[in-house]
């Protein structure tokens, strides 16, 4: 291809000292290459903000992909921008008047999830864990939880009571307690039985440890465990695709345990965010783009049970965009890999951590897998795919 | 469950991948994989790592989504929108934009609009709301299309009148005639459809290698089958043979699957003419439903708009499909044609050319660009893009 030509008859892009010969060449052959030029206007159409185009929310805009995205930062940030909002953690932290070295983490999830209760876990436990999950990514310790109900006319009492004590179960094992609530009563077919809103706050030590911002080259990545089974069992639950596997359980659980223990063992934790709506590979595309690095993984070594990549190669999606419930991603540094891996697999909730990939320099909010096959593949946001509910 | 994971060895892989790499020499090869399951696979394992830059794959028309026109799913959506219907499809169609929103903007609009994995499921949602009309959108070629049949042949015996079928389906065989019929053809062979064969079998690939003289392998959707079809394309042309050839006997029989093409031919027809985003109205490329079955015909049952959507005079998927023009290389890609508001059928699903090169092209380059300058032997090799790991040829 002449294309190729062109660069390698040109030294390498990457070397060029500004107002070298060197660079005036490695100039002159971009601006002769018409395939760079057509990459370089996409490149920046990119980076420019995205406008929301659509009249109306479809499913797609709650799918945890490029719309939930569009939708997050040209709406809501758009017109509630203020510092603390416009940095898009998974939880804001707010000063303690005169307090330096601690602040206050805040944190709001809904749950929606059909059916209410699925193998492994119910509405209710996911409305505490996601929570406390929440906090637990950016180093916070949960000290009380709000909860609001959007209850539908016509709920079974019991079935609400089977909720609650189960969502008062998933607070005990978290150590945490629902110190407020609010509930609402809405007519028949204007909600799907049972709606839950849980707000979450915590104590954070300052300057925040697990930050996106501390993310660089040299990383390493891990996650805590097998990827997709609560998305997986929550979709076979529904009863949409006819497919029963037996073994398949949600993964529901809390991390505050886990994230503690990696604090306490001194590992240097770069950051850490819990895979859920958009799985792994959401997760790793938005640290990508946050911190400016490239991911790469390695198919290899990637935890997935053999139902989930059953279930996922049946319905052809990928395991690394389906949901967790009990999974985070942590960045650490290279030198504590190891060492934070063993912290994880000697919990329970860290039983099936693995080393997953590193941090490279480029190509910028790029992600990409070695795999099994030898090949690299590049791993995208999804798309926006209209999942079901299924948290 | 079992994996076929013996089809996905990465030390066969790489052996293979250097054979063909030693004989393919200096030539440029252009293999066209026919088959949108093939594309699949080719991204999923990265495929194109494993072949050297001389050996292109072009991805053909094969993605049943994509080659759906405008106007036809402008129809689709017009259903969806009757207060009567249910609407079923697979779930990959909805996001496709329409001439006014997508069928996922119709369901917000209010449209009950479903997602299926058969038209089983469609059968069992018309039991189940009787008083309602449920419409399945039917796409897919002959690999699809007797599910389809086999669905109709059942809502027939149940004399189940609220299923309709609005139905797309299409023959492999007419648009790799109309691109191989192309005067600016630049393709040097193609790997045939696995699945579309296990119905047809490999005998209707002839035409190719008689008439056009450009040899054909029928492959799975293994990597290692795609691998190995590619070399036994390059392998053809260097011997100087052209044929038909079955590189996937573990499921393909060389006349097709009698029982089959019997449902199909019990239920459907050759339309005289079917349209395909990019590749206008081809003759005899589409099915539609027997007169036995007009009851159960949402084309019959239904008034749609029936509008014909041109493509519009700047898309040049076409060319992309023959393999003329490189997707950059179309005027509109990346401006006014994108994955968020595509205009041709290559930017439609992100396996269509387009999208593909739309989404990861920056980073083939890089890729291309470290390969090229570790031949010229100053690559520094910083890992920001790896290198293919050295290949060892197997004995054996
Ligand atoms: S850029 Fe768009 S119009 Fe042009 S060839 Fe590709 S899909 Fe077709």
């Amino acid at each position: 291809m002449t294309d190729t030509d062109v660069t390698s008859e040109s030294p390498p892009p990457e070397v060029p000292v500004a107002g070298s010969g060197a660079a005036i060449r490695a100039a002159a052959a971009r601006i002769a290459d018409p395939e760079q030029r057509v990459l370089e206007r996409i490149e920046e159409m990119r980076k420019r903000k995205p406008r929301m185009r659509d009249d109306a929310i479809t499913m797609s805009h709650g799918a945890g992909g490029k719309s939930s995205h569009t939708l997050i930062t040209a709406l809501f940030a758009d017109v509630l921008s203020n510092p603390v909002l416009d940095q898009l953690g998974d939880q804001a932290v707010l000063p303690i008047p005169g307090v330096d070295n601690l602040g206050l983490a805040v944190t709001t999830d809904s749950f929606v999830v059909s059916p209410l209760f699925f193998p492994g876990g119910d509405i209710g436990e996911l409305a505490i864990n996601g929570t406390v999950n929440d906090l637990a990514v950016g180093g916070a310790t949960p000290v009380g939880i709000a909860a609001a109900f959007i209850l539908e006319e016509g709920l079974d009492v019991e079935l609400l009571r089977k909720v609650v004590v189960s969502l008062r179960a998933a607070a005990d094992r978290a150590g945490v307690s629902v110190v407020t609530g609010d509930t609402k009563v809405v007519p028949r077919g204007k909600a799907d039985k049972l709606f839950i809103t849980t707000t979450g706050v915590g104590i954070v030590e300052l300057p925040q440890r697990s930050a996106m911002a501390r993310v660089r080259a040299g990383d390493v990545v891990l996650v805590s465990g097998a990827l997709g089974d609560h998305g997986a069992t929550v979709m076979l639950a529904r009863g949409d695709v006819d497919l029963e596997a037996e073994s398949l359980r949600s993964d529901t659980m809390p991390l505050h345990g886990l994230t503690k223990a990696l604090f306490d063992e001194d590992i240097d934790v770069h950051f850490m965010r819990d895979a859920t709506r958009g799985g792994v590979a959401t997760v790793l595309n938005e640290i990508a783009q946050g911190a400016g690095v490239a991911i790469s993984m390695n198919e290899d070594s990637l935890p997935i049970h053999d139902v989930v990549r059953g279930v996922a190669e049946i319905l052809g999606i990928e395991a690394l965009y389906i949901a967790n419930e009990g999974k985070l991603v942590a960045i650490v540094a290279e030198g504590d890999a190891e060492r934070a891996l063993q912290v994880m697999r000697s919990r329970p909730e860290g039983a099936e951590a693995a080393i997953i990939g590193t941090v490279l320099p480029e190509p910028e909010g790029m992600v990409f897998i070695e795999t099994v096959f030898g090949g690299t593949r590049v791993v995208d946001m999804l798309q926006g795919d209209p999942l079901p509910r299924i948290c | 469950m079992k994996f076929a994971d013996e089809f996905r060895d990465a030390d066969i892989a790489r052996a293979l991948s250097q054979r063909i790499a030693g004989e393919a020499g200096d030539k440029h090869w252009k293999i066209m994989e026919v088959c949108g399951g093939h594309t699949h696979t080719i991204f999923k394992y990265g495929i194109e790592d494993l072949l050297p830059s001389n050996v292109e794959l072009v991805h053909g028309p094969g993605c049943p989504v994509c080659v759906i026109p405008m106007g036809r799913l402008d129809d689709g959506i017009a259903l969806a929108k009757r207060p009567e219907v249910i609407f079923t499809c697979f779930g990959d169609l909805m996001r496709v934009p329409g001439s006014d929103g997508s069928l996922l903007d119709a369901k917000a609009a209010g449209a009950d609009v479903r997602m299926v994995y058969s038209p089983l499921d469609a059968l069992k949602i018309a039991r189940d709301n009787p008083d309602k009309k449920v419409v399945f959108y039917a796409i897919g070629f002959e690999t699809t299309a007797p599910s389809t049949a086999l669905t109709l042949l059942r809502a027939k015996a149940e004399n189940l009148r609220n299923l309709f079928v609005f139905c797309n389906h299409v023959n492999i065989i007419p648009p790799m005639k109309a691109i191989l019929d192309s005067p600016d053809l630049q393709l040097d062979g193609f790997l045939g459809p696995g699945h579309v064969s296990t119905v047809v079998g490999i005998r209707p690939y002839e035409f190719v290698t008689r008439t056009y003289n450009k040899p054909v392998v029928v492959v799975g959707f293994e990597p290692l089958d795609i691998l190995q079809g590619v070399h036994m394309v390059i392998q053809q042309i260097l011997q100087g043979r052209c044929e038909v050839e079955n590189q996937y006997t573990r499921v393909v029989h060389d006349e097709g699957n009698p029982k089959a093409l019997d449902v199909l031919g019990r239920v459907f027809q050759l339309r005289t003419q079917f349209e395909w985003r990019g590749l206008g109205f081809i003759s005899q490329s589409g099915l539609e439903l027997r007169e036995e079955f007009d009851e159960w015909n949402a084309e019959k049952m239904f008034t749609v708009p029936g509008v014909r959507v041109a493509d519009p005079k700047a898309c040049q998927c076409g060319e992309v499909l023959k393999g003329v023009l490189k997707p950059w290389e179309c005027k509109v890609f990346g401006t006014a044609c994108t994955p968020e508001t595509p205009i041709g059928t290559c930017m439609v699903s992100s396996e269509g050319a387009c999208a593909a090169y739309y989404n990861f092209g920056r980073y083939s380059r890089a890729r291309e660009r470290e390969r090229a300058m570790g031949a010229n032997g100053n690559g520094n090799g910083n890992g920001a893009v790896k290198e293919l790991k050295p290949i060892e040829v197997k004995a054996g």
